[in-house]
């Protein structure tokens, strides 16, 4: 649920709820991206090619 | 025949045998999912489930691998947060459990549901005055992050390591790990404790019902503490089946008891918590909502035996034994005392799920036995079989315990992992 869809209020509960929901997906979203990304960097500079 | 794909330097067994094992445990899981699937097609009068059981066998099956797959956030906090370095050859095989642990979680709630194509409501349309909505967005959310722990464990396998993408993908994904251990742990304190939540709020059941601080309950700690005191018991038991399988020693012993030490002292305080919570409710609480501590349990089903097991066979006995070192340090008093733990949080977790609605609230009531149907009881079965399946596919192909080789082999070949990986402590010791 986001802040755009009709059942939305803001109160307190909404708030909590989905900002924790959203925060937890945030952090693990952008671990992943950073780590896919540096893995596309890294390959492309030869690392790991001859382990 | 597909030896390459083992991990450097271990044997495993013919792949004929393999085959056969996974063919055996196969039948049990495709027993599993004709029973899901007659649930999902036919509905949930597939079940025993009435306006008295809302919440049946397979919810207790839910709760107790989620306690019991604690043991992944718990060893996670501990190696990377606390830094308790040892336990890094442990972290693969504890991460597997909980992998195995959640997925099957969300399997069964999959399955409860009914209609498993409206799973995305309870994110959409999310009813946040609701625990269980927030055990939803935990367990969903940490289960990504075991399955982001998982993942490193894949690419490591020997042919698809090969690939220099995949070797920098799961070295940079273990650098950051710490960040994604920290997560799962702030995830699973909050889903581990809205579960534990979720009964103790119970108003209307007084079996359930607990005070607590703000809007927690006291059972909202108390379950919280529980996996994290009980899950490395589950993972240290699977550890000792799969070693006794296998017929080799897979970790240190130093790991084990390093492990079930803060185990064990995590369970002596958890059940030194939960029989005070217990004897206050049964003094206090209970009798000020009309209700004697004998009501509870005047069944011949439901007595006090549940909770002598519960507190004394599989809290304090489980306990004492971790704490002490002659205990943990014992092969068969350590066995006893994880078995026993599991056996303790399960019945925990059986209590405060089944005890709580076979109880009677209303004074026409009587106590409301239940009984599954063969299909809760396959679809129960089925993530057993799965896990199963899971950790053998995962002990062939992956470097789950990485001092495999090195405890395993034969003397003059030890020898020689000692002089190359240890030259200075191997010659100091020589000399």
């Amino acid at each position: 649920m986001f802040p755009f869809n009709f059942e939305w209020i803001w109160d307190m509960s909404h708030m909590v709820f989905m900002g924790g929901l959203w925060y937890a997906m945030t952090i693990l979203g952008i671990g992943m991206t950073y780590c896919l990304i540096k893995a596309v960097v890294d390959t492309l500079q030869g690392k790991g090619a001859h382990h | 025949m597909d030896s390459a794909l083992f991990p450097k330097g271990v044997k495993r067994c013919p792949t004929w045998q393999f085959a056969l094992w996974i063919g055996a445990v196969g039948i049990v899981l495709l027993w599993g999912v004709y029973a899901m699937l007659l649930c999902w097609l036919k509905g949930l009068n597939q079940t025993n489930m009435n306006d008295y059981y809302g919440f049946a066998l397979w919810i207790w099956a839910d709760l107790a691998v989620i306690a019991l797959g604690g043991g992944a956030f718990f060893t996670g906090f501990l190696r990377y947060i606390v830094g308790k370095d040892e336990l890094k050859n442990i972290i693969n095989f504890a991460v597997l459990i909980g992998f195995i642990c959640y997925s099957s979680a969300l399997l069964i709630l999959a399955i409860d549901i009914g209609q498993p194509l409206r799973g995305w409501f309870i994110f959409w349309h999310a009813n946040v005055h609701s625990m269980l909505t927030e055990v939803a967005f935990c367990l969903s959310c940490y289960f990504g992050v075991l399955t982001i722990e998982y993942i490193p464990l894949i690419l490591e396998n020997r042919q698809i390591d090969r690939v220099p993408f995949f070797h920098n993908l799961a070295h940079n994904m273990h650098e950051v790990m710490a960040v994604f251990a920290a997560t799962g742990a702030f995830l699973s304190f909050f889903h581990q404790g809205s579960l534990g939540g979720v009964a103790g709020v119970l108003f209307g059941r007084p079996f359930a019902f607990r005070e607590g601080i703000f809007i927690w309950p006291w059972t909202f700690f108390l379950f919280t503490w529980s996996a994290a005191a009980f899950g490395p018991c589950f993972t240290i038991f699977l550890l000792k089946i799969t070693e006794k399988i296998t017929a080799k020693k897979l970790v240190k012993d130093s790991t084990v008891w390093l492990l079930a030490k803060i185990s064990g002292w995590m369970m002596l305080t958890y059940i030194i918590a939960k029989t005070i919570d217990t004897l206050y409710w049964l003094t206090v609480t209970a009798p000020a909502a009309g209700y004697g501590a004998g009501f509870f349990y005047d069944n011949w089903f439901y007595n006090f035996g549940w909770l002598f097991v519960e507190i004394v066979v599989g809290g304090f006995i489980p306990a004492l034994i971790l704490v002490s070192e002659k205990g943990r340090r014992s092969p068969g008093l350590l066995f006893l005392a994880v078995l026993l733990g599991v056996i303790g949080v399960s019945v925990n977790r059986w209590v405060m799920v089944l005890q709580v609605m076979a109880v009677p609230v209303m004074p026409f009531d009587t106590w409301a036995l239940y009984y599954p149907s063969w299909q809760e009881v396959a679809t129960t079965i089925l993530p057993v079989a799965y896990g199963v399946i899971l950790v053998s596919l995962s002990y062939r192909y992956l470097p789950v315990f990485p001092n495999e080789m090195e405890l395993n082999a034969a003397p003059a070949q030890a020898e020689a992992v000692v002089d190359e990986e240890l030259p200075v402590q191997a010659a100091v010791a020589r000399a």
